[in-house]
Parts: C-alpha cells; sequence; structure tokens
C-alpha cells in the first residue's frame, strides 16, 4: 500500500537526460546499412561458391575487409540498439529487463567484435 | 514479461440478457461490459435490445435509453452529448470512440461497448483517468513565461497562432493513450500520445518561453522514445489529430538541440 499521489508516480525520478543519443543512432546506422548491405553482399555472394580459398583472396582485398568490417560493425550496433527497445517494451520485470539488457549488450558486441576480428584476421594474414 | 492473458478475476464472463421491450418494432443488440467492484463477481457482457425508433442515432443515446427503460445501474460518463468534453470515450466495435459522435449505424452488427483498453475500471464503462490526468498536469500544460508580463497581452502572429491548429482541439478523451500499445505495456512511465500532444502543443506555441525546459523534462527513453509510430493514436482519435506527428515533431527538436 503506497499513498503517493499519481503525480509523483508520474514524475519518478525525473527525465533521464537521454535517449536522443539512441534515437538518433538507430537512424544512423539504419541508413548506412543501405550501401553497406549492397556493398558487402555482392563481394559476398561471389565468394560463396568458392570455398575458403575464395573467402581469403575476397577479404584479403582492403576494400572489401573495410565494407565487411563498417557493415559488421553497424549491424550489431543495429541490433543491439533495437533489441535493447524490444526489451525495455516488453520485458517489464527489473531483474529480468536488466539482465536481458546486459546478456543483449554482451551478445552483440561479442558477436559483432569476432567478425570484425575475423575479418582483420584474413585481411593481415594474408 | 507483458500479461497477454487476463487474471483470473478479471476474465469475462456471459452476463445477463436482458428483455426485449414490449411493442418495439425495429430492435437492435447491444452487448455491454458490466463489473461492480462492490459484488465480488467477475466482470459480464450483458445483452440489452433498444428500440430504435424511440432512440436517437448515436450509441451515447442508446445507452442513456437503456439506463433510462432498462437498467439504471447501467454506469457510465457523458456530459456535452456533441464532442466537446470528451467524457464519453469508450470501446466501441473495438475502436476507441466518443459515444456521443459515434452512430450506431457505423456498426455493423451487434454493438459491443467496453471501457477503454487497458486502464483500471471504476465501474461498468468508467475507467480511472486519474494516472492519464497526472500525466497531463507533469507536462505543465500552461504558459510559461519568464519576460515582464505586457500590460495587455502576450501577442501571437497570425502565421505562429495557425501552428497550434490540430493540436489545441485535443479534449483529452483518453481515446489515443488507450489505443497505444506502447502505453498499454509501459503507461505508467511513458507519457503516451495524448500528454505529449499536449506538450508539443506548448513547445511550439511561440508565447512560450520554456522550450528549452520542457524538451528537457522530455528528454527520457520512456516518458518520449516508448512511441514507435504505430499510428493507432491518430487511426483512432475522434477529433481527426494526429498525436504521432506531434511526438514526431518533438523528437525532430531533440535532435535538432545535438546535431
Amino acid at each position: 500500500m503506497s499513498y503517493k499521489t499519481d503525480y509523483a508516480r508520474v514524475h519518478g525520478h525525473g527525465a533521464a537526460g537521454e535517449g536522443v543519443g539512441h534515437w538518433w543512432a538507430q537512424r544512423v546506422t539504419s541508413i548506412a546499412l543501405i550501401p553497406l548491405m549492397l556493398l558487402f553482399i555482392i563481394p559476398f555472394g561471389r565468394a560463396l561458391g568458392g570455398g575458403y580459398d575464395a573467402f581469403v583472396a575476397t577479404y584479403s582485398n582492403l576494400w572489401h575487409a573495410l565494407v565487411a568490417v563498417l557493415f559488421i560493425a553497424a549491424t550489431f550496433a543495429h541490433l543491439q540498439q533495437g533489441l535493447q527497445v524490444v526489451i525495455e517494451d516488453y520485458v517489464s520485470g527489473k531483474a529480468a529487463r536488466t539482465a536481458a539488457l546486459l546478456v543483449n549488450t554482451l551478445l552483440c558486441w561479442a558477436i559483432g567484435a569476432a567478425g570484425v576480428l575475423s575479418v582483420a584476421t584474413i585481411l593481415f594474414s594474408a | 514479461m507483458v500479461q497477454l492473458t487476463l487474471p483470473k478475476n478479471s476474465q469475462m464472463r456471459t452476463g445477463k440478457t436482458w428483455p426485449k421491450p414490449e411493442g418495439a418494432r425495429t430492435l437492435r443488440k447491444f452487448r455491454i461490459y458490466r463489473w461492480n467492484p462492490d459484488d465480488g463477481q467477475n466482470p459480464r457482457v450483458d445483452t440489452y435490445f433498444v428500440d430504435l425508433d424511440d432512440c436517437g442515432p448515436m450509441v451515447l443515446d442508446a445507452l442513456i435509453w437503456i439506463k433510462s427503460n432498462i437498467d439504471p445501474t447501467l454506469t457510465f460518463r457523458r456530459s456535452c452529448r456533441e464532442g466537446i468534453c470528451g467524457s464519453c470515450a469508450m470501446n466501441i466495435d473495438g475502436g476507441n470512440e466518443l459515444a456521443c459522435i459515434f452512430g450506431m449505424d457505423e456498426v455493423k452488427g451487434d454493438v459491443a461497448i467496453y471501457p477503454l483498453p487497458h486502464m483500471p475500471v471504476v465501474k461498468d464503462l468508467v475507467p480511472d483517468l486519474t494516472h492519464f490526468y497526472a500525466q497531463h498536469a507533469s507536462i505543465k500544460p500552461w504558459l510559461e513565461t519568464k519576460s515582464n508580463t505586457p500590460a495587455k497581452e502576450w501577442r501571437q502572429s497570425i502565421e505562429d497562432r495557425e501552428k497550434l491548429d490540430g493540436l489545441y482541439e485535443c479534449v483529452m478523451c483518453a481515446c489515443c493513450s488507450t489505443a497505444c500499445p506502447s502505453y498499454w505495456w509501459n503507461g505508467d512511465r511513458y507519457l503516451g500520445p495524448a500528454a505529449l500532444l499536449h506538450a508539443y502543443r506548448w513547445i511550439i506555441d511561440s508565447r512560450d518561453e520554456a522550450t528549452g525546459e520542457r524538451l528537457d523534462d522530455l528528454h527520457d527513453p520512456f516518458k518520449l522514445y516508448r512511441c514507435h509510430t504505430i499510428m493507432n493514436c491518430a487511426k483512432t482519435c475522434p477529433k481527426g489529430l494526429n498525436p504521432a506527428k506531434a511526438i514526431a515533431e518533438i523528437k525532430k527538436q531533440m535532435v535538432e538541440r545535438v546535431v
């Protein structure tokens, strides 16, 4: 039982002073992904039938490697931002929400970093 | 997680079918949500038959007819009966409407009436809007000034006044906020379309001197950024307003402060 007024409940802890950065970053990454996706898919598709050697040959090229790194970084940044919104929308328990947000951030960073490192390994070992 | 099923004590049951009025030739069937906090029972849906030859054309006319002729315990809010007060907002035929300006002829088949969705119910068709009104109060819906008050009035150009069109007409009926899934899931923290439309009405007012503070107060992942442009608010607004556009304008102003 709480006698807290509705006005006090609405104010809560006040405005967090953030939100616009996340909103803007989500738009920037989504727009960046349009050209990056096209630039990434074409050489990736060409290398698909050629096995490991074809991928090594493709990503030994600095331009293709750069596009791949940017594509992977933008994809996982966008994924992290988008999933964060979904979690905040639908997971209402405080503990579950915090845990889900942490797992989301860690997984997106880890998988994104693994992707970037893979491309860098091919580029620098070729 | 989001609760997608009703708790046991909120699950609806089939209620009473009231007898058809004697001698009536043109009948219309109404299925209306009933819940009384005092009887300890689950909500139920009662069935009524309205004599259309003895009743006005609007859904509110039918509700008043039922209350006057069949069941005086049926509880609902109403006042102006012309779409100005916003009191008779309810869910009619699956959409949030003002019963006083929503014609029975707009519904095919039986007329199903429920309270506004996802709000605590006080009784029958009366939702508890306390939190909704507190959210409105929180955006400071009044002119904030710091300059010396002019002797006569705060002046405004015709062009600046026109910017308030499509905003000032809101009657705070809560149709938009209670139609918004984001408001259903996070209504405790998300201000909702109605409060945000009012916030923008003051942000865009050329006479207001607290634009920065108003934006500061909204700069929050939940208060403002729960809006995902679902557009239910614009679709359902009985006054034809577009709260989603007002929210998008606030977001644009937020970006203008940092980019």
